[in-house]
């Protein structure tokens, strides 16, 4: 049992670095590992499951922004854009938080095609992370269900 | 009994507001429900209560300024401190801020500003307003701690400057009563302190020996 969740959470720990080197999150992610406890075990996932849903809410309105045949109204997308900036930096993630710079670059130079593939880019970038956090908290509860605690991960 | 005696009774010589709970209540403001989760959360473990709301047309109704008559029932508890985003649809949080400081009811509440974007004449455009303190999001658990150190060092020093300022008073009103004055009264009414609400006592207290002098 001990080997099994030691090989567990030497699993996780790994994981754990390989998302932040690989950029998908940066230290604001473990700002909030710092607000969950045993009182709430459950926070970080509770606010990344809130960001997503802002993604796909956000993103659409991004979509239909883009959609209208004639004028798009930029000011429009840019304003969706900055709400998913603010709130995938409270979130620690990274990519998505740098995808919306260069996305809000576009919005105010009213570059259409420039925009699009931001757009698609934001979209295959919050789905990515999704999993790699799925996949991270699946290690966390194998840890919990074989009788070990999470470990706290060390970035630096 | 003299007058000093009474206000020394009403001031603890620790200095310490005389708040009904130790806990601040803030009152949080943001559209974005991530930052509503995550800085409650920050307030919550900082030991302070919170109540969160999505903007500042929500924030004035909360606190009851907003004009409609019913709405000061939702208070249950006073603000001891507000924190809202800059950029809001609708109220943008330096509105609310203007609105807060307009209020003479609620001017003496701290409002500390939060935004994503580090624009300078924005800030100061805020500090000039009045408010507290200005944070650069995302918000850490370090800039909530130093906000709620901040403002409890606030409260505590308010009540030492008043209570100096009425010592001086105090010696002031007792040399003007040794001269005839029909607007000196004899006696002090002591009870009228006790009938105000415990956190406005000590401005209050002051207006009322001021215009005895």
């Amino acid at each position: 049992m001990d080997a099994l969740v030691a090989q567990l959470q030497m699993q996780y720990r790994n994981y754990t670095v390989s998302l932040y080197q690989q950029g998908f999150l940066d230290d604001q992610f473990t700002e909030l590992k710092k607000l969950q406890d045993d009182a709430s075990p459950d926070f970080v996932a509770e606010v990344l499951s809130l960001f997503f849903e802002d993604c796909v809410k956000l993103i659409g309105n991004m979509a239909r922004a883009l959609d209208q045949t004639g004028t798009v109204d930029f000011s429009q997308v840019g304003a969706s854009v900055h709400q998913l900036k603010g709130s995938s930096s409270s979130v620690g993630a990274k990519r998505v938080k740098g995808l919306c710079v260069t996305f809000k670059e576009y919005c105010e130079a009213n570059n259409y095609e420039g925009c699009v593939r931001c757009l698609q880019q934001v979209d295959i970038e919050y789905k990515a992370l999704q999993t790699k956090l799925q996949d991270m908290f699946n290690l966390e509860k194998q840890i919990i269900q074989a009788g070990g605690k999470v470990p706290q991960v060390d970035i630096n | 009994m003299a007058v000093g005696e009474v206000m020394r009774m009403e001031i603890p010589a620790g200095g310490d507001m005389s708040v009904t709970s130790p806990e601040l209540h803030v009152l949080a403001v943001d559209d974005s429900i991530v930052d509503r989760k995550v800085i409650e959360r920050l307030l919550r473990i900082s030991a302070c209560k919170v109540t969160t709301v999505e903007s500042g047309a929500r924030a004035l109704q909360y606190l009851g300024l907003d004009g409609d008559k019913g709405a000061s029932g939702l208070k249950d508890l006073k603000v001891n401190l507000i924190v809202t985003d800059y950029s809001m649809p609708g109220l943008t949080g330096y509105d609310l801020l203007k609105k807060i400081k307009e209020s003479s009811v609620f001017r003496e509440i701290p409002v500390v500003i939060m935004s994503s974007e580090n624009i300078l004449p924005r800030i100061e455009q805020c500090l000039r307003e009045g408010a507290e303190d200005f944070l650069l999001k995302p918000v850490k658990l370090a800039d909530v701690k130093r906000i709620k150190e901040l403002i409890m060092r606030n409260e505590a020093e308010d009540c030492k400057t008043l209570s100096h300022s009425n010592k001086r008073k105090f010696a002031e009103y007792i040399d003007d009563a040794s001269s005839p004055s029909p607007s000196s009264s004899s006696t002090h009414d002591e009870s009228a302190a006790k009938d105000f609400p415990s956190s406005k006592r000590m401005k209050s207290e002051d207006e009322k020996f001021s215009s005895l002098l």
